[in-house]
């Protein structure tokens, strides 16, 4: 790689945190990862960063100290490494040349064309054909006497940002279609993005109209009449503008703005205020900025909470996606969500009120579809937002976390509504931005064809699906799916939390030291392992009565993929530290000994036990760093 | 005094009581002495028995001749009540208001409470100071059990056996304890088996304005340090605090005095702080508001999380010196009854794996609390929706249950016990058919012949059948020091008791279900699976083959 000036840098230290740690080890720097291995142990236990270059979202060069010159990368997985080089020449070459890596100019150097995880064609292509969007309308029940499906984009001509299929009420005909669309900012006119099959009830999504203070548009008026009709269940339809009325009004000197009730016939228009993209890049700035302050105070940490507004987003984009689930589950009304251009704020309003109205989208491959659905094939700008190549940094912005997010908080208040924990979550969000995987690269379906990313790249889902047991919810109740189908999570602003285990995921000193969830996990397979012991001994024992052959019940046990405990943000990776627990009182060694899970005094910072006592200098801190386990991209 | 004397209306009909997520419920309401009971008399729907001294304050409101009363509970309850007719509102109201700020403790219903089980273990006797200082005496011959105090005369709120160093005789005990606030002269609080390190606690020195010293007082200090060891002195108060104790009689160690210990000063505020602190939090939590930022102001501006991390990490402190510096350690605030305690408490948690059982946790309490002589009576008196001016009330324990909760919270599988079981003190602290937490010292307890007259907590709670509610299924042995982290980020507030009327504890209940479910199952499959194992060796070797390793 031409890029790359120094492929390995010794003698490095890094920098915890927000402890006084500080690791030796070497650096190497290869075409696709920055690598940190933690010298001298020489043991398996040895740290080990594996930093992928795309995940890297800065790296500054602070000055220069006494120690050597300071490298700060910050990832958009939420892990910050300091680095001190000893040499300023190393250290600017390390810099310039994850400068020149970290965002390429085209596709084709994203790492999604060049990973490789030893399947054949076969496996992948069965990997992309894993979720099918028709299919998953047929579950909701469309087509139907009242929904079919559209060709009108079948080359992309009407909408460059839809996907080729889409549905819409029977009674819209291609000019209406036609019409509207020229209505609609971007092209994106209204079309079915869920089915309430109980109630009929359809949520559609779209963009803004293109009204200004007067313009109208006859086609629009008659495709939202369609909708409005094709639900006999209610004589009205909502319309959800989701930003705040400031932003729609101001929108309108732009040509731009929202649909005029005097216009519509049967419409309840509705904002509900969720900030656009740019307030929430701010945002989150804002929020990392604050919890990666070291020594911080808890009030800092509580005003510094709401000056980032984090918070509030997330309650905004929860009360909203409540707004839609109870428009459609309790009055059975349609619903058409939109905002600007309705790929961003409308994909977290459909696919959140999505799932807590419909179950299936709380299964792991339900979630999938959904995420399929409502931002890949829907056209939420992945590469923009997630900053994939040297873009507009002012098109970057943290939409889809923001959605994970919303879904962790109503995970919080519903621990057995969910198949997957918290770690599905997580691990989604690391490979949205990685670009391992070619499902979230690009803008919009048309192109992801033209990259022909189905041929070159393998798809995320089969990848998670082969370690499906690991993003378990180990709680999950299905029968509570069938009484309980509809969440409706409190939205006090008190059950709103900081999500510590995905902006700290990496922080290992801020985390418990003992997970539930690893330990339920653990044991619900290890009851799974009894069982088949169980069944074997029991057909043994049988053979011995009858005499016959012995019996093979189940597959042999498949051992857990090594791959996830390394790559587990927090708690998975001390999988392996933890055997070592057994071990009960370990008696005192040389002043240093172990304690529970890494977890060590100073590494808390208590207090700095400054300042010698009057006649002997102050006794040296002693703490033994646990093996902290590897982790890789 | 009779209490019929207080209950001016005895039983109203058609009364309707609202509780949070749960369905409101029309029915008959009665005082009695101790108790507001709701009852629809139908088998099917759950009573309310409300104990007044549970009552916390009342609002009545009047609309045409409907009342409504609100109560709001010790433990953070809110309920209303819905009563026909403004007299018989008005007379409920008010014999309310009278059985529940009931002044003789003598009256309470600890005093009149007759159990319904029968006493196999008597938790007044479980926790005894020789038991205690018998597993000391077996690690080490420096300390000895001295009963100075046998009549409380040396120290009022001081347990009448202490635990001393042996080289330090009864006399000079009495002369510290002329130098110690309130006669809290050092006593030991922890042995630390591991490297044979201690913590002490005491009231403060009383120093004053002119530097008064007390060469027993140093003694005696010095008599916890073995040869050439140094120790920590660890001061709750803030040095300007501790500066201005001084005016007042009262005061910090001086270096020169004893050069051999390092004084640390730490910030844990004062209980009418703390007093002010939870009103705020409980405020908040309540506030139906929808608006984010304010909410977040206002958990901010009730600064509770700021006491918790600040008690908590002073706590890690202590355990820091005595585990990792290897040095002996005295704590002290002022009067060495509350934010000492806290410390003291926490700091065994962390460091001692016998205090995270269930045993072990509730000889902590009484050891640490109740014959250190926390004044319960005074500090809870009133909760968080007291209307009056507050004197001595405090969360001071409540603090500490959020502090340990904190511990547990981090460290899930290392105790034996559950949040319910902290839920459950913070309950009786405040109001309980209980003695264990009438009065405010072990001398208090004697004078009002508690174990004689009341039942313990202890003698209810060990009963196999209670236990297994409080019991944490996720519990292995850990015999490790625990060491928290304090980070603003890793404590949270304890929805457990914060928010618990605030939402339906529906889900999680069911989930804490299941989640007990797969344990028991692995343990049923574990046996099952040993059973099936001998079961096919014996077979197997009968055979003339080979056994299963």
């Amino acid at each position: 790689m031409e890029h790359i000036r120094t492929p390995k840098v010794e003698q490095v230290k890094l920098q915890d945190r927000f402890s006084n740690k500080v690791t030796a080890g070497t650096l190497y720097l290869t075409a696709t990862h920055l690598i940190f291995v933690e010298s001298g142990s020489g043991s398996s236990s040895a740290q080990e960063i594996w930093i992928l270059h795309h995940h890297v979202a800065s790296v500054e060069k602070l000055a220069l100290t006494a120690g050597g010159c300071p490298l700060l990368i910050q990832c958009r997985n939420f892990r910050v490494v300091h680095f001190l080089i000893p040499r300023e020449r190393d250290c600017h070459d390390v810099y310039s040349s994850l400068l020149r890596l970290l965002r390429p100019a085209y596709y084709e150097e994203l790492y999604a064309f060049s990973y490789n995880p030893k399947q054949n064609d076969q496996q992948r292509e069965e990997g992309w054909q894993l979720i099918d969007l028709n299919a998953e309308f047929e579950r909701m029940g469309v087509p139907c006497d009242q929904w079919q499906l559209t060709d009108v984009n079948r080359e992309y001509k009407v909408c460059e940002t839809y996907p080729r299929d889409l549905y819409v009420p029977v009674t819209a005909s291609k000019p209406i279609i036609v019409g509207s669309s020229k209505f609609r900012s971007k092209g994106r006119f209204p079309v079915l993005t869920y089915f309430y099959q109980e109630k009929k009830a359809a949520v559609c999504r779209c963009s803004q109209p293109l009204s200004g203070f007067s313009a109208r548009c006859l086609e629009d008026e008659h495709l939202l009449q369609a909708i409005s009709k094709s639900n006999h269940n209610c004589r009205y339809v909502y319309v959800m503008d989701t930003r705040p009325k400031l932003n729609a009004l101001a929108n309108r000197a732009a040509g731009k703005g929202y649909e005029n009730e005097d216009n519509y016939s049967n419409i309840r228009f509705q904002f509900v205020g969720i900030e656009n993209i740019h307030v929430m890049r701010a945002s989150l700035q804002k929020l990392l900025e604050v919890v990666g302050a070291r020594f911080l105070s808890m009030t800092d940490y509580f005003q510094g909470l709401e000056s980032s507004g984090w918070l509030r987003h997330i309650k905004a984009v929860v009360d909203a996606a409540m707004f839609l689930t109870k428009a459609v589950t309790v009055e059975g009304a349609s619903v058409l969500v939109h905002c600007s251009d309705g790929w961003d704020r409308t994909a977290q309003v459909c696919s959140l009120g999505a799932l807590l109205m419909d179950p299936y989208y709380r299964t792991i491959k339900g979630f999938m579809v959904l995420i399929e659905k409502d931002w890949i094939s829907f056209g939420h700008k992945f590469a923009d937002r997630c900053d994939q190549l040297d873009g507009d940094p002012k098109e970057v912005s943290p939409v889809f976390t923001q959605f994970l997010d919303c879904v962790w908080q109503v995970t919080e208040q519903f621990p057995q509504a969910f198949q997957f924990s918290e770690w599905f979550l997580i691990q989604i969000h690391e490979h949205v931005h990685s670009c391992q995987f070619g499902n979230f690269l690009g803008n919009n379906q048309r192109e992801r064809e033209e990259l022909l990313l189905k041929e070159k790249t393998y798809s995320l889902w089969s990848y998670l699906l082969a370690e499906q047991q690991n993003y378990e919810n180990p709680l999950y109740s299905p029968a509570l799916a069938e009484t309980q189908p509809i969440l409706e999570p409190s939205t006090l602003p008190c059950h709103f939390k900081f999500w510590r285990n995905m902006y700290h995921q990496f922080d290992r000193t801020m985390h418990p030291r003992q997970s539930i969830l690893k330990h339920i996990l653990g044991l619900r397979e290890s009851n799974r392992e009894l069982e088949r012991a169980a069944n074997q001994m029991e057909a043994k024992l049988q053979k011995f009565s009858v005499g016959g052959a012995p019996l093979h019940t189940g597959a042999p046990h498949r051992p857990r993929p090594k791959s996830l405990i390394l790559t587990a943000p927090h708690g998975r990776k001390e999988a392996e530290e933890e055997t070592g627990d057994a071990e009960d009182e370990v008696p005192a060694r040389s002043g240093a000994e172990r304690t529970v899970e890494g977890s060590s005094a100073n590494e808390n910072g208590y207090i700095e036990l400054h300042g010698p006592f009057s006649t002997k200098p102050e006794p040296q801190m002693v703490s033994l760093e646990l093996g902290v386990a590897r982790m890789t991209c | 005094m009779e209490f019929a004397e207080l209950i001016k209306t005895p039983r109203v009909d058609g009364v309707v009581l609202h509780r949070p997520f749960m369905p409101t419920v029309e029915g008959t309401l009665c005082l009695t002495g101790h108790h507001l009971i709701l009852s629809s008399r139908q088998d099917s729907i759950e009573e309310l028995w409300l104990l007044h001294s549970n009552i916390d304050s009342i609002e009545k409101r009047f609309v045409g001749s409907l009342g409504t009363i609100v109560v709001k509970c010790k433990d953070l309850r809110v309920i209303q009540l819905d009563i026909p007719g403004m007299e018989e509102c008005l007379n409920i109201a008010s014999s309310i208001e009278a059985l529940s700020t009931l002044d003789s403790i003598t009256l309470m219903y600890p005093f009149f409470y007759r159990p319904m089980f029968e006493v196999i273990e008597d938790g007044w006797n479980l926790f005894l100071p020789e038991e205690f200082f018998k597993d000391i005496e077996s690690s080490t011959d420096e300390w000895r059990l001295s009963n100075v105090n046998k009549d409380f005369s040396v120290c009022p709120t001081y347990p009448a056996l202490v635990i001393v160093p042996k080289a330090v005789d009864d006399d000079t005990l009495c002369k510290v304890a002329t130098f110690r606030q309130g006669g809290r002269f050092p006593v030991l609080s922890y042995y630390h088996k591991k490297n044979g390190m201690v913590m002490m606690r005491a009231g403060q020195p009383l120093t004053g304005t002119n530097g008064r010293r007390c060469k027993e007082d140093e003694k005696l200090i010095n008599a916890t340090l073995r040869v050439g060891k140094r120790g920590y002195i660890i001061d709750t108060r803030t040095i300007s605090v501790a500066q201005q104790a001084k005016a007042r009689g009262g005061g910090f160690e001086q270096e020169a005095n004893y050069p051999q210990w390092r004084r640390i000063h730490k910030a844990i505020e004062r209980s009418n702080i703390l007093q002010e602190s939870l009103i705020k939090l409980v405020e908040a939590c309540n506030d139906q508001s929808q608006n984010m930022d304010r909410w977040l102001s206002k958990l901010e501006a009730s600064n509770w999380q700021t006491h918790v991390k600040e008690i908590l990490t002073t706590a890690c402190l202590a355990a820091q010196c005595i585990d990792r510096e290897g040095a002996s350690v005295l704590v002290h605030g002022t009067e060495g009854s509350d934010s000492t305690l806290q410390v003291t408490s926490l700091a065994q948690i962390i460091l001692d794996p016998g205090c995270r059982t269930m045993r072990g946790f509730q000889a902590l309490v009484e050891r640490e609390w109740l014959q250190a002589g926390h004044p319960f009576q005074q500090r809870c008196i009133q909760s968080a929706f007291s209307n009056s001016k507050p004197r001595w009330e405090a969360p001071v324990f409540l603090l500490f249950l959020d502090c340990v909760w904190q511990i547990l919270h981090q460290f899930p599988c290392s105790f034996q016990f559950n949040e319910h079981f902290l839920v459950l003190l913070f309950e009786h602290a405040y109001a309980s058919q209980f003695g264990t937490f009438l009065g405010n010292s072990a001398a208090e307890r004697v004078k009002l012949k508690l174990p004689q007259k009341t039942v313990s907590l202890w003698s209810w709670v060990n009963r196999p059948q209670e236990m297994e509610h409080f019991l944490n299924p996720l519990y292995e042995t850990n015999s490790l020091v625990i060491w928290p982290s304090v980070a603003p980020q890793s404590l949270l507030l304890w929805e457990g008791v914060f928010l618990r009327w605030k939402r339906s504890s529906k889900c999680l209940d069911e989930a804490y279900e299941e989640m007990v479910h797969i344990i028991e199952c692995n343990k049923e499959l574990q046996s099952k699976v040993n059973a099936l194992r001998r079961q096919l060796a014996q077979l197997e070797t009968g055979d003339g083959l080979l056994g299963e390793p």
